[in-house]
């Protein structure tokens, strides 16, 4: 399952990616009311398209994808980014666990070990590490990387997210919302790419609202209550 | 100098006002995204009502000498302001997601009930 807007760069390797490392794999593009070719050339490359009518932002787009899964009673899915920077190849390490039994949702973390290459810049490496202690503490597990949009989750996972994810800037809270609900939670190394084209999505000028929406969100969540999923495990 | 009644009144006020939105985010009927600015509003009164100075030297640059409070009402005017100011842009950009959401069911509609009913589309 693959989130993108105005990707039509990288959109169409990310796709064949997927497909060549599994082809029995079902590929779900989300588009977000993209202005490019985008849907058309994710259609093109063999991946079913799920249009918006209008840009949602990403988490609403990555929960239509969630809803997706949960309709159509998948077991197992795996959400990656669709500018190219994680590798289709890692999906198995990220599936090891969930088909283990072992976890519910499984995050491609780039800071597990130290050996991981990824540098990002100064502010971001702080802000990164800083949102994963919060995490951490109020969800009661170590985490290493909040803001990854590399995971895998099974049948428990998919039927939290499509009830339950933030519209915008999600992946923090979502991490934490997983943790509070009970979802077992593993971590494994992954690598990541320098993207192929586009741009992040966090500009300098946004960067504050999100520090600050996420925040808040960890704060209003740590207070809320939410359903322990134990029960629902096969 | 301001009343000390006025500077715990607009404090509680403040407070209360912080603790409401919190609140309405916690039960989801308040979305964050709209919260900042409220909570902005909450914090700012709740500075300029404890922080008595601050809103007397406030009040003499903007040459209220009279009645320091006075600028507490305009900073929470100001900002009220800014609020239905924001929500105005939040409400037409949702009338038109709503007419486009509404044009396009009505084309998957029509779409439906031909593939349903009528005769069939050649070769779907």
């Amino acid at each position: 399952m693959v989130p993108a807007f105005n990707e039509s760069g990288a959109i169409g390797r990310v796709v064949d990616e997927i497909r060549s490392f599994d082809p029995s794999i079902d590929v779900v593009v989300v588009d977000d009311a993209s202005t490019d070719e985008t849907a058309s050339v994710a259609q093109a490359h063999g991946a079913t398209v799920l249009g918006l009518p209008f840009n949602v932002g990403i988490g609403g787009a990555v929960q239509t994808g969630f809803r997706y899964a949960l309709e159509h009673g998948y077991d197992l899915a795996v959400r990656l980014d669709g500018d190219g920077q994680h590798d289709a190849s890692e999906i198995s390490k990220l599936l090891e666990p969930l088909e283990r039994g072992d976890a519910d949702l499984v995050i491609g973390s780039r800071f597990v070990d130290h050996g991981g290459s990824y540098r990002p810049p100064f502010a971001r490496r702080v802000g990164i590490r800083v949102f994963a202690r919060l995490v951490s503490i109020l969800g009661g597990q170590r985490v290493t990387d909040t803001t990854s949009g590399f995971l895998a989750l099974d049948r428990a996972g998919i039927e939290l997210f499509a009830a339950e994810y933030p519209h915008d800037y999600p992946e923090v809270e979502a991490t934490l919302v997983a943790l509070r609900s009970g979802l077992r939670l593993s971590q494994v190394q992954v690598e990541m790419r320098e993207r192929e084209s586009g741009s992040s999505s966090i500009t300098f000028v946004r960067s504050l609202y999100y520090i600050v929406k996420v925040l808040l969100a960890l704060l209003v969540a740590s207070l809320r209550r939410y359903p322990r999923l134990e029960g629902v495990r096969r | 100098m301001t009343p000390v009644r006025v500077s715990i009144i607009g404090a509680a006020a403040s407070l209360l006002l912080l603790l409401v939105v919190l609140e309405l985010i916690r039960g989801r009927r308040l979305k964050e995204r709209y919260a900042l600015l409220w909570l902005a509003t909450g914090v700012v009164l709740l500075v300029l009502s404890a922080w008595r100075d601050g809103l007397n030297t406030i009040a003499g640059w903007l040459g209220v000498e009279t009645y320091p409070p006075a600028v507490l009402f305009a900073v929470a005017t100001l900002f009220i302001l800014l609020v239905l100011l924001h929500y105005s842009t939040v409400i037409s950009k949702l009338t038109d997601e709503n007419v486009d959401l509404a044009q396009r069911i009505a084309l998957l509609e029509e779409r439906v009930s031909r593939s349903s009913s009528g005769p069939r589309p050649p070769a779907d």
